[in-house]
């Protein structure tokens, strides 16, 4: 039966102890709402087919209600409605009210990816690894707008506040992956803004984290870490990649040349680009700096002025190695389109 | 001053007052009229545009989403695109539709008046409404916002498209929509025709006298809750930015605090037409007058106390959480008041299916389900899931449209021989209105599946498992469009080339606002008349028996 | 027109679809409070983010509060109260048949409101001078809490709108002030002049609560 109205309504799979309790108030409510829709439907009709007009003179008589009719107009949706309320009610307390023996997991949401770190060292983005059978509290804070932590699977969502924490609780119930989703629009990249919550068997999550907090944590799924977790790192080009990986640029920028929300990385060291205004600038140091610092600046033409600055973000250092990272990104194919007069020789590597 | 008028006109043999749309036919006398009937015409050409400017974002949006990836847009102008929607929608559409478009026309009419009590302000307020319209339109053009018509901060405050404009577009038309809130409740205290006590006015006049209510009190903080993020923006204020100390949620308390009454200034109106087609179709008297009316105020007043069902997950405590959760079952037990005494209005009645009774089935069936899926969402624990995805737009489309859409086109088709003396083509009519209600439920249905599903509202990307439902949505979608183009097309032929409707009162309607000739002449009634009777009294069938000319 | 010659009005009073000049002031009184309704819960929405914020920073917005001119702000107060007066003295004028006077109590109230105006604006340059600006050009000195900011986003706006409303009272006593001279008003009809008398107390009213809000607690 469960399983048969959760098909019908297209309801995801019942991953979390809450699931099956919200599932089942799910179908009560739908259904009420059903037969009370239908009831009121039906009786239209044949009120219709019984009282059609016969002729264009027709009079009809005065009816009020009695009071007894008044009575059950009032009563049966205030039974209906109270009932759902007290229901629903005792589920939302239960969701609100985190158990004492939760595991944290402190939760950043920024532009637009989820960050996800452990009291006592691993981090990580955009996925976030839980033992099954546990109770799990995150508590959330964002870093730019509102966002919203939404699992359909485990049927839990709340909003993540700049500025203060949120928290939100479950217990997942069956090892497997489920997809993270923002529910707070938050711009441009609100619906990629995604991430995926891997539940796993107690003791497979026992044999992660420990291997995490040896400090081999960001090989093993090719996730890199934030730079105060990892090992001193060895050339400014592998720096900049994980400081972009970190702050989100590579939501909006390729590295591999196909266009996205911003312009691709790919060859864009030395390239001339036009911008909004039709003036042409040169790609170079200082014009990457600014628009990181500045993006609104110079919007290259055919591309929107949605990017956040990061000024107070980044340090110098993490800014360089991008910019380093940046360069580094040439292809070796040829130079297509018209000989430009000789512009700034773009100088490889340092 | 009419005794010296009709003595001339029998003097010169002329024919008697013309009627509103012949007393000057220049522009100007359009631009400058003071007549509570023209400023209504002019208002419903305006919003009827509007209309489909906003359901050409809407079809928009619908064909990006036929594909999970990048497809048709970019994600900005898909955003610009969903903000637009629902400024245009909201502000531009519902709110003034049926309350400043048939409001203004039938509401004297309704109560034996010969105008608003205010009639330069009257037309101000279409002026302020064009004002605000033109901001909102610069703002589209010149960039266009792309936060969503609910201007969440700190998004809306740091966004760098054209947000200002568009506020202060918002701004003006919450004025206009005050201005004509204000004018309302002052006709129906001072200028009720003799005879006509408040337990007597048509269910019409009582549920613009609530929504009338509800745009007095609430609007004005909305206008200061934009005004403060407009000068957030411009000067950095930060009232509402955590970054300065401010409260992002404050801001969503104070918009809901308007913008959930403002739900019921779409729906109320919308909830007076149907009462009394559903009378002039059934022709019965209204089963339940009292607690009609009565509800309709029940409504505004508990529709006050509901605002904070939508910040479940917002971080408010458990227990203000469950006080705004019961709170919003009230609201649909004043709703289930009114659906009940509509059915029961059809009892023993004497029932014709015309388009606007196709319309009311259409309304009765949305909003129970609509309605009722709303307390769903208000449940509070379900909300957790539903918040923010398909199926809370599933629900309100369900109400905006479902509802409040159906009820206007009932008040178009209903009201059409009375604002313009013509007929429509009946048989086109149900056929329009067969696709709309077919179309409509094939847009929603899939959509409130898609909320259960779990996809999150104003997304541009998708994953590929919620594509099936999307593209039955969009076609859908298509349906409803062709059925919308379809009306505008009859009722144009109908409006040019139609024949002039032959009796006054084709519907045979016993609403006091079939006592004076359609289209009505410009000072509505030569004399103003005494009510001696409830409206849509049909135990007599003599059209005028509910009148006795003083 | 002929309903209003038999009330013995100037012409452009009555509206044809009243029945009576009672009637009509019945509509305009009822319009006019609604619409001081409307302007009232304007307020209310910045007297709501006071609340919010003085409970969330209640040293910052006392220390500010010390901060402000008491001595001006009071003076303000008591021009604007006195304004008050004036204006009811012109309502009494003019409903007494006594249109000059009238006209002089509304010139000496535009007046009060030009004083109120301008030492706001002798208090106005005190803050750009000492920089306590809101939100993000705040550097005020002598008070650096956390929420000072708050204080000044919501003390320039609470006067700059009341301001604005000042200036609206001006031009709406102003046109009454150039009608009372022309005759429209007299014992026969004086709404008009009394709507503005009541736009007017709503301006003072909300300065009534402004004062303690800002200068005092």
């Amino acid at each position: 039966m469960n399983e048969l109205l959760r098909r019908l309504l297209f309801l995801p799979e019942q991953a979390s102890t809450f699931a099956r309790d919200v599932d089942n108030l799910h179908y009560f409510v739908i259904l009420t709402t059903f037969v009370m829709s239908t009831a009121v439907g039906l009786t239209a009709i044949f009120f219709f087919i019984r009282y059609r007009r016969r002729s264009e003179t027709q009079t009809t008589p005065h009816i009020e209600p009695k009071a007894w009719m008044e009575a059950l107009f009032v009563g049966v949706p205030l039974i209906i409605f109270t009932a759902w309320f007290f229901l629903g009610y005792r589920e939302f307390v239960r969701q609100y009210t985190p158990p004492i023996d939760s595991m944290d997991v402190y939760v950043m949401g920024k532009k637009w990816m989820w960050k996800f770190a452990y009291p006592d060292g691993p981090n990580s983005i955009n996925v976030l690894r839980v033992p099954a059978g546990q109770n799990v509290r995150l508590l959330m804070t964002s870093r730019d707008v509102i966002h919203s932590f939404y699992v359909p699977e485990f049927r839990v969502k709340m909003d993540v506040l700049p500025g203060r924490y949120t928290q939100l609780w479950f217990n997942a119930t069956t090892p497997g992956r489920y997809q993270i989703f923002c529910a707070e629009y938050c711009g441009a990249g609100h619906s990629i803004m995604r991430g995926e919550v891997i539940v796993l068997k107690p003791q497979e999550y026992e044999d992660w984290y420990s291997s995490q907090k040896r400090g081999l944590a960001d090989r093993q799924d090719g996730q890199p870490t934030a730079l105060d977790f990892a090992p001193p790192l060895g050339n400014l080009v592998d720096q900049g990649k994980r400081v972009a990986a970190d702050q989100g640029c590579l939501k909006c920028h390729t590295t591999d040349g196909t266009r996205h929300i911003g312009p691709t990385w790919l060859d864009l060291y030395g390239r001339r680009e036009k911008l909004s205004d039709g003036s042409v600038v040169v790609v170079d140091e200082a014009y990457m700096t600014e628009s990181m610092m500045e993006p609104a600046a110079k919007i290259v033409e055919g591309f929107q002025p949605v990017m956040p600055s990061f000024q107070g973000k980044m340090t110098a250092p993490e800014t360089a190695a991008v910019v380093e990272f940046i360069k580094s990104l040439q292809s070796d194919a040829v130079r297509t389109g018209p000989s430009e007069g000789p512009a700034y020789a773009p100088i490889r590597g340092r | 001053m009419r005794l010296s008028e009709a003595d001339s006109h029998a003097l010169s043999g002329a024919s008697p007052v013309p009627d509103y749309l012949h007393d000057g036919t220049t522009v100007m006398s359009w631009l400058n009229t003071r007549d509570h009937k023209r400023v209504g015409v002019m208002f419903l050409v305006s919003v009827i545009v509007f209309f489909f400017v906003g359901g050409l974002f809407a079809l928009l949006i619908r064909f990006k989403l036929l594909q999970p990836g990048p497809f048709f847009m970019d994600a900005l102008s898909y955003n610009r695109m969903f903000t637009l929607h629902g400024v245009v929608m909201i502000f531009l559409f519902l709110i003034p539709a049926i309350p400043s478009a048939f409001g203004n026309f039938v509401l004297p009419l309704m109560l034996g008046a010969r105008d608003v009590a205010f009639p330069r302000l009257n037309l101000f307020s279409y002026y302020l409404y064009l004002t605000g319209a033109a901001v909102a339109l610069w703002g589209m053009i010149h960039g266009g916002a792309d936060t969503g018509w609910t201007f969440y901060t700190p998004y809306s405050s740091t966004t760098p498209t054209q947000v200002a404009p568009i506020l202060l577009g918002a701004f003006i038309l919450g004025f206009s929509s005050i201005l004509t809130g204000l004018n309302f409740i002052v006709t129906v205290h001072t200028l009720r025709a003799p005879g006509l006590g408040w337990m007597k006015m048509p269910l019409f006049v009582w549920s613009a006298y609530a929504t009338s209510v509800i745009q007095i009190l609430a609007t004005p903080v909305l206008a200061i809750t934009l005004l403060i993020v407009t000068v957030e923006r411009i000067g950095g204020f930060g009232l509402f930015d955590p970054a300065r100390g401010g409260d992002p949620v404050l801001f969503q308390h104070m918009f809901w605090f308007y913008s959930h009454p403002a739900v019921y200034i779409m729906i109320l109106p919308a909830m007076g037409v149907i009462s009394e087609c559903v009378c002039a179709f059934s022709r019965k008297n209204p089963f339940g007058y009292k607690a009609i009316a009565f509800s309709s105020l029940g409504i505004a007043f508990v529709g006050f106390f509901t605002w904070g069902h939508h910040l479940f997950v917002a971080g408010q405590s458990v227990f203000v959480g469950g006080a705004f959760g019961l709170l919003s079952m009230f609201v649909g037990i004043f709703t289930a008041i009114k659906v009940f005494n509509w059915v029961g209005t059809m009892y023993r009645g004497a029932i014709s299916f015309k388009t606007p009774f196709a319309y009311i089935c259409g309304f009765l069936y949305f909003i129970v389900f609509g309605g009722m899926t709303g307390v769903a969402l208000a449940t509070t624990s379900l909300d957790i899931h539903w918040h923010d995805t398909y199926f809370v737009v599933a629900h309100f489309h369900f109400i905006m449209v479902g509802a409040s859409v159906m009820a206007f086109l009932a008040a178009l088709h209903y009201w059409f021989p009375k604002m313009f003396g013509k007929v429509y083509h009946e048989g086109w009519g149900l056929v329009a209105a067969s696709l709309i209600i077919l179309g409509f439920n094939a847009t929603f249905i899939p959509q409130f599946l898609l909320g259960n599903f779990g996809m999150p509202r104003r997304y541009y990307q998708y994953p590929e498992h919620f594509q099936a439902l999307n593209v039955a949505s969009t076609a859908g979608a298509t349906l409803l469009g062709f059925g919308f183009l379809l009306i505008v097309i009859y009722l144009g032929i109908a409006l040019k080339w139609g024949s002039r409707s032959t009796e006054s009162n084709p519907w045979g309607s016993k609403g006091f606002e079939w006592l004076t000739a359609s289209p009505p002449p410009t000072h509505n009634f030569d004399e103003i008349p005494t009510i001696t009777q409830m409206p849509h009294d049909y135990r007599t069938h003599e059209p005028s028996g509910v009148i006795r000319v003083a | 027109m002929s309903h209003e010659a038999e009330a013995g009005l100037p012409p452009g009073i009555l509206g044809h679809h009243f029945s009576s000049l009672a009637r009509q002031n019945e509509a305009a009184r009822l319009g006019m409070w609604l619409f001081l309704a409307t302007e009232i819960l304007l307020f209310a929405g910045l007297f709501t983010g006071y609340a919010v914020y003085r409970f969330q920073f209640p040293e910052a917005f006392a220390e500010c509060s010390r901060h402000l001119e008491l001595t001006l702000g009071t003076v303000n107060t008591v021009v604007l109260i006195t304004s008050s007066l004036t204006v009811a003295l012109a309502i009494h004028f003019a409903r007494t048949n006594r249109p000059r006077a009238a006209a002089a109590c509304l010139v000496i109230t535009i007046l009060f409101a030009l004083a109120f105006l301008g030492i706001k604006a002798v208090e106005y340059t005190a803050h750009f001078h000492e920089k306590s600006l809101p939100g993000k050009y705040y550097a005020f000195e002598e008070v650096k809490i956390p929420g000072a900011a708050m204080f000044f986003s919501l003390y320039f706006l609470m006067t700059g709108l009341h301001a604005l409303h000042v200036i609206a009272g001006m031009i709406v006593l102003g046109f009454n002030c150039w009608h009372t001279l022309h005759g429209r008003y007299s014992s026969r009809y004086y709404t008009g002049l009394e709507l503005g008398g009541m736009y007017w107390h709503l301006v003072d009213m909300v300065w009534i609560f402004l004062y303690p809000l800002l200068y005092l607690i």
